[in-house]
């Protein structure tokens, strides 16, 4: 699972969708892989704008990578080749390959196999 | 300028509406002047050539694109046509190397040689003075003749005529990306499974869509992904979620079969994740984050329409197993439970509204029994706009791709034609999808009738 993937995604349990703590997920025993991907600037340039930056900063200093900075790049910063080059480091190249997705809410657990998350919910969860 | 686009004599009710997705993605108005469903020719006015051409590289329904040069029901009118609408242009031309070719549809060219002839050198009033080179002239000039072909002969039952109904004089300007559905031939494709949708109409889809580069694409059903591939094919992003991971992960170890499509369609760094979850409980909350979604929801036929939960009756309880907690166990598989086909659509427009951008598409392939039909009312959300509805029909049931805008916040759609329908009460598959029991029921029905006739 991809960083830019955990951005969008938070507990799926009914009572956590009003809570403030079921997002962003936390990466519990993250194993990381880099995969070099092509520079996309043009999308980077577009999705940064739809990201959560504070869950991003999170996120980023879960996995243990240097901090963020405070406030999201806008306008003339995201024309700046190496602050997008980070950025689609960071979101599209950086992939959790086994580990969880803890809610901070409910405690629940998403397992992430092979790079993929499951999120299916047990059905005294649904 | 007028230009006359060939379509593809297939997929009728998709040509419009994919050549209208294309002009929205090439930013250009187009206005259809003349469009007939049985013929694959169709006059449209555009701003100039080039927009044509950027039109006619993104659609998979076009086959090529001509500068229209005359028109007519027969010679006599095409040759008094083709001076006032192409005078201006014969000077451009009267150096290039030309040729001059005659092509038919729907009918057998009674023509002999010598009159083939005759018509091709009928237009020497144009005064090219050009070497002639049959092969591959930079200047390539069609005669068209239109004849009724004879699928608009049984369906209208009309007669076939002898003489062409409609010619065309047209300048060819370029190809379509149509070649493009032989690279995602299915046949061809590593990762594939019985459900995966065929690469023509996945390519359609996902111009409906507005695919294109720097954009953020979802499949919520992705299965063995032909949407998102097709999307990404086109320059989007592209994520996908299942409710039954295996149908994304395939059976190999260690290998994602989605993925190994884009490692095989050389764009691995057009893939961004799939994951296992189920839309109705889906985790994906954010607003407007997704540009475009392309989904073919399943119809409970070849596979179930189910959501998370247990069945009725079974009580939803934490079940301890030695200490822990049953879903906490590896090899854990959740329950599911049947779920209604309209309540699958209303969660799907739901969560379009919330996760696509201003001007963000939906495009959403729907089934029908055939006794549905003749009045299909539409599944409809206010914040969301019906650009095109289209149909692919079989011999008992039909399916419609469904395209959606999402408007800008503060703007309203007219819903009242919108469909209606709720599920029926139950709790079985068959009790809950209308369309599921109508096909099924229906199958038993003939083969009972034909049971019937083969038992005296």
């Amino acid at each position: 699972m991809k960083v830019i993937t955990a951005n969008f995604v938070t507990c799926a349990v009914k009572e956590c969708k009003t809570s403030p703590e079921s997002y962003p997920l936390h990466f519990h025993d993250a194993e990381l892989e880099q995969q070099e991907q092509e520079f996309q600037p043009e999308f980077i340039r577009n999705i940064v704008p739809r990201i959560d930056w504070d869950a991003l900063r999170t996120t980023s200093n879960e996995l243990g990578f240097p901090s963020l900075p405070e406030s999201k790049p806008e306008g003339e910063a995201l024309d700046d080749e190496q602050i997008l080059k980070d950025l689609h480091r960071l979101l599209l190249e950086t992939q959790v390959s086994e580990g969880k997705l803890v809610c901070g809410n409910c405690g629940h657990e998403y397992m992430i196999k092979e790079g993929i998350a499951n999120f299916l919910l047990p059905s005294h969860l649904v | 300028m007028d230009y006359l686009v060939r379509f593809a004599q297939t997929h009728e009710t998709f040509r419009l509406p994919e050549i209208h997705a294309c002009a929205t993605l090439a930013g250009v108005d187009i206005e259809i002047l003349s469009y007939y469903e049985f013929s694959p020719y169709c006059v449209v006015r555009a701003p100039n050539e080039e927009a044509m051409r950027t039109i006619a590289k993104r659609s998979i329904l076009i086959r090529d694109v001509f500068e229209l040069w005359g028109q007519g029901t027969n010679y006599e009118e095409l040759h008094a046509d083709v001076p006032q609408r192409s005078q201006h242009r014969w000077k451009d031309f009267e150096h290039s190397e030309f040729a001059f070719r005659l092509e038919y549809f729907g009918g057998k060219c009674n023509s002999s040689s010598t009159s083939k002839r005759e018509i091709l050198t009928s237009f020497t009033y144009t005064g090219f003075k050009g070497p002639v080179n049959l092969k591959n002239a930079e200047q390539q000039f069609f005669v068209m003749e239109e004849y009724i072909d004879d699928v608009e002969q049984s369906v209208l039952k009309v007669a076939p005529v002898e003489k062409p109904r409609k010619i065309f004089l047209g300048r060819k300007i370029c190809d379509s990306c149509r070649d493009t559905v032989l690279k995602y031939d299915l046949k061809k494709r590593d990762y594939i499974s019985t459900t995966s949708m065929d690469a023509e109409l996945s390519l359609v889809t996902a111009n409906m869509a507005l695919a294109g580069p720097g954009k953020l694409f979802f499949d919520p059903f992705v299965g063995t992904g032909s949407f998102i591939v097709c999307a990404s094919h086109f320059g989007a992003l592209s994520m996908g979620a299942d409710i039954d991971g295996r149908s994304f992960r395939g059976k190999e170890a260690a290998k994602l079969g989605v993925y190994e499509n884009y490692k095989q369609y050389e764009m691995p760094s057009k893939f961004v994740d799939c994951f296992t979850s189920d839309l109705t409980n889906t985790p994906l909350r954010r607003p407007q984050f997704l540009d475009g979604i392309v989904c073919d929801p399943p119809y409970g036929i070849r596979e179930g329409l189910r959501v998370l939960g247990n069945r009725h009756g079974k009580p939803a309880v934490n079940v301890i197993i030695d200490g822990v907690p049953a879903h906490l166990r590896p090899g854990y598989v959740p329950p599911k439970k049947p779920y209604g086909f309209e309540a699958l659509q209303k969660d799907i427009l739901n969560f379009a509204v919330r996760s696509l951008v201003t001007n963000g598409r939906l495009a959403m392939w729907m089934p029908t029994t055939n006794d549905e039909a003749v009045e299909f009312p539409v599944p409809m959300h206010e914040d969301l706009e019906v650009v095109s509805v289209s149909v692919q029909s079989f011999n008992n049931w039909s399916r419609r791709l469904i395209t959606y805008r999402r408007l800008p916040e503060g703007e309203k759609s007219d819903v009242t034609l919108g469909r209606t329908k709720t599920d029926d009460q139950g709790h079985r598959a068959d009790d809950l999808n209308l369309f599921r029991r109508t096909f099924m029921n229906r199958g038993h029905v003939l083969k009972a009738e034909k049971d019937n006739e083969t038992t005296p």
